[in-house]
């Protein structure tokens, strides 16, 4: 479980999230929507720690994470795995090297045990025979997989998904997004997703909070949301004139 | 004052992070091997060419600068030795790799940067700055010292090339002028030198990628001012050593 408490951050004095407290739970997929430059990213980034906040408190189950040490904190991030927007694979390690690097770098596993679980995880996210290509020779929706292979590899508690669909088409975005699901369910990993997707949102949107300039707005499900009657989560849902021709029909 | 201040500070934050601990002693080994190959291995032909160049160069001025009788024929070996070993071999290599070597490392770690790969590595709990840096500066201070000793050897066989081939002076007194009053210590002096310009070279040009903000465009920035801050910083060090190893 991650929880956020009153938390705020600001940027050369510009205030980019103001008093956001939420609770993220176990086993779930968790999706921060929001317009661009809301302030999605900051959030995603403050929850790992790649961003100091100004003021407020993340827990991750009993540990305040934002009062730790360096190595407190190292701690708790080997238990993390990311998907970046752009993937972030190593630009000079193979497929295999790639997802090979958290357990080179944090088991003391034979290399026979590192090469099973590295297939396992290529496996897993369906790549197959590519294990000696380099990030620059694989497609958009492969290098987001094996991103995920790798993120899984040290089996964290905890999934971060930085636009994890964005620059796919739709198809693999939903494969993409199905598997994260399944992976959350199958590990019982806290998993936090931050998407401008509406697709996402009704494909795996168990908890939903919504942001806007900075503030959280609303939170509930994919169930929830198409009834809300928050005008600027409307606004962002209804955006597109499909999404408001259904709306009008229904 | 207070920009060069804070980016003084910022740089030597960086290094303490460079120096704490590895993480896995294994893989940082690897790193520094793959260090080795790519801003050694990978040097010693530029070294090897500018160096041959260098002293047939240096070899051909001090002959026609050296024509009056009253100058001894030796006085060409024995200027094409010193002007390698003292300045080529060390200063003006060092110019060289700074070029080579420290914009590579600039864009490969700033490319790093706005790709998100140094977040990723934070994220897994590395220690990015040292994982990326401390293989990089092992690397050349071990191997900057064997390309100053090829930039030598390389340069006077260049002279001697230049020497016999166009005949400005004879093979015999160009070896005489070699050995003649040879100083060891000028040497170590030279290697010294080299240790000092390779760590500024590798973690000047780290800062600037490390610290890149923005896209492409920066990168590009950070690579340039690597070159531009290695460099006056190689010259800087220069004056302040010979000063401090030769008076």
């Amino acid at each position: 479980m991650i929880k956020i408490n009153h938390l705020y951050k600001s940027f050369n004095g510009r205030l980019v999230l103001e008093d956001i407290s939420v609770v993220f739970e176990p086993g779930k997929t968790n999706l921060i929507i929001g317009q661009s430059g809301s302030g999605k990213t900051v959030l995603l980034k403050s929850i790992v720690g790649l961003h100091d906040v100004d003021e407020g408190e993340i827990w991750y189950s009993d540990k305040l994470f934002n009062n730790l040490n360096f190595s407190g904190k190292k701690e708790i991030r080997k238990e993390m795995g990311m998907l970046f927007q752009g993937s972030a694979l190593f630009d000079s390690l193979t497929v295999e090297q790639n997802v090979r690097f958290p357990l080179d770098m944090f088991t003391d596993k034979t290399s026979e045990e590192k090469t099973d679980r590295v297939n396992f995880c290529l496996n897993r996210v369906n790549i197959k025979n590519s294990n000696s290509l380099f990030p620059s020779e694989l497609s958009g929706g492969m290098r987001k997989r094996v991103a995920i292979a790798r993120a899984i590899s040290l089996n964290p508690k905890y999934l971060f998904c930085d636009e994890p669909n964005s620059g796919l088409d739709p198809i693999t975005a939903i494969l993409i997004d199905e598997l994260i699901k399944e992976l959350t369910e199958e590990y019982c990993m806290t998993t936090i997703v931050n998407t401008h997707d509406m697709n996402s949102v009704m494909e795996i949107g168990e908890k939903i909070i919504f942001i806007s300039e900075g503030v959280k707005c609303w939170e509930g499900n994919k169930n929830e949301i198409l009834n809300s009657d928050n005008k600027n989560l409307n606004d962002f849902v209804f955006a597109n004139s499909l999404a408001k021709q259904l709306r009008d029909s229904k | 004052m207070i920009k060069f201040l804070t980016q003084f500070g910022l740089y030597v934050m960086l290094l303490g992070k460079v120096f704490s601990k590895p993480e896995k002693t294994s893989v940082y080994y690897k790193q520094t091997m793959r260090e080795f190959v790519f801003l050694g291995i990978n040097s010693i032909g530029i070294i090897a060419i500018i160096s041959f160049f260098m002293g047939a160069v240096i070899t051909l001025q001090t002959a026609y600068n050296t024509e009056n009788p009253i100058y001894p024929a030796y006085l060409i070996g024995l200027g094409c030795r010193d002007s390698i070993i003292l300045e080529f071999s060390s200063t003006v290599a060092a110019l060289i790799l700074a070029g080579k070597v420290g914009s590579n490392i600039a864009s490969e770690i700033g490319t790093m940067r706005v790709t998100e790969q140094i977040d990723a590595l934070e994220i897994m709990g590395v220690n990015s700055a040292s994982y990326l840096i401390l293989p990089k500066v092992i690397a050349t201070l071990m191997f900057f010292p064997f390309l100053t000793i090829i930039g030598i050897i390389i340069g006077i066989f260049g002279g001697w090339m230049a020497c016999t081939v166009l005949g400005v002076a004879t093979s015999e007194d160009f070896i005489y002028g070699i050995q003649y009053a040879f100083i060891p210590y000028y040497i170590v002096y030279s290697l010294i030198k080299t240790l000092f310009f390779a760590f500024i070279i590798t973690s000047v040009s780290a800062f600037q990628g490390y610290y890149v903000d923005g896209g492409s465009l920066e990168v590009g920035r950070a690579s340039t001012k690597a070159v531009v801050y290695s460099s006056v910083l190689i010259l800087l060090f220069n004056v302040i050593l010979t000063q401090l190893l030769l008076s």
